[in-house]
């Protein structure tokens, strides 16, 4: 009861004091986009430095096979097709979300994570292929710094579409309320982060890796 | 509900994403076509190609699918990136740089290509 009282008599004053404090506490709900693009510039030197040491081991075969003959460029289109495609699909759908549609939402990030799944599918068989034909990372430092940061990224995916379905879940539940909508954002530049790594990742390793 | 207003012009457009993905599209096939077709004989100059093709469309995914821009967050995004890409070149080039200079400085003659195990076993 004492609040009431100290704040009637002050609230005609103060009525556009609450209104700018109201304003400055959006920066609280954008400092989670900016903490997060901070983390992902830290991921990004992770990805630097497994960059670096397949710059420098990635041609050392040790006798066994070189990418040239391990590489199979048609299946990398497809997987960087993949990648690609779900990087829209996740636009889409942050589309929708931002006309506030939920079920259009959730299609298109289910399509997200579908083809997600797809590239993580044709990975590990990537690897598994690799591995049978006794090209594993214990092979060569050139198999080692391969392994170490494609299956670095591939991780990063198959978080992501971890993470993905968990938000499909609580979107499905709770709707598209603000949280929701912030996660998404959050996920959404996790996601088109990683295929800009792919980037690095399908020109430095497998295309400059089949150069004779 | 005003807070849906603050991210929204943050998120892009249609267009926006349809413009990456179509620049996307185009910026991935040429390498692929580069080098599944052996269109350039020299390596090296192949090599250069595919580095400034997927600079091109890292920038092209950095501006259509994460918007980035000197505006958003107040520019503490770009700064961060800015600031990352820095890093990014100095651990590259340098890494490149001293292992090349400690490889040619330390390699017996004939032993490139080969393993640094069979190094350590010479005198």
């Amino acid at each position: 009861m004492s609040d009431m009282t100290t704040a009637t008599p002050g609230s005609s004053a103060t009525v556009a004091e609450p209104y700018f404090y109201t304003t400055h506490e959006h920066h609280p709900e954008n400092g989670t986009l900016l903490g997060f693009w901070l983390y992902l510039m830290s991921d990004c030197l992770v990805f630097a430095c497994l960059f670096a040491v397949y710059a420098v081991l990635g041609r050392n075969y040790a006798g066994g096979p070189t990418g040239a003959e391990l590489f199979d460029l048609p299946v990398v289109a497809t997987n960087t097709s993949l990648l690609l495609l779900s990087s829209i699909t996740y636009g889409f759908a942050v589309l929708q979300m931002q006309r506030n549609r939920l079920r259009p939402t959730l299609v298109w990030l289910g399509a997200t994570g579908l083809l997600g799944a797809g590239f993580i599918f044709l990975e590990l068989r990537e690897f598994a292929h690799f591995i049978h034909d006794g090209a594993g990372p214990q092979r060569s430092a050139f198999l080692s710094s391969f392994f170490t940061l494609v299956g670095t990224h591939g991780l990063h995916v198959t978080f992501g579409i971890v993470w993905l379905i968990t938000l499909m879940v609580q979107t499905a539940k709770r709707g598209l309320v603000p949280e929701n909508h912030r996660r998404l954002m959050c996920l959404s530049m996790f996601w088109h982060f990683l295929d800009v790594v792919w980037i690095g990742v399908f020109t430095f390793v497998y295309l400059m890796g089949v150069l004779p | 509900m005003s807070t849906h207003s603050d991210t929204a012009e943050a998120v892009g457009s249609l267009k926006e994403y349809v413009t990456g993905f179509v620049l996307a599209v185009v910026l991935t096939a040429i390498p692929f076509w580069l080098v599944m077709g052996r269109e350039i004989h020299s390596s090296r100059i192949t090599a250069a190609v595919l580095l400034g093709f997927a600079a091109v469309q890292i920038v092209v995914h950095m501006v259509y699918f994460l918007h980035m821009n000197g505006k958003s967050e107040g520019g503490w995004t770009l700064l961060a990136l800015l600031f990352t890409v820095m890093l990014v070149v100095i651990a590259l080039s340098g890494s490149l740089w001293v292992m090349y200079h400690l490889d040619t400085n330390m390699m017996p003659p004939g032993m490139h290509g080969h393993d640094m195990h069979d190094m350590r076993t010479m005198p």
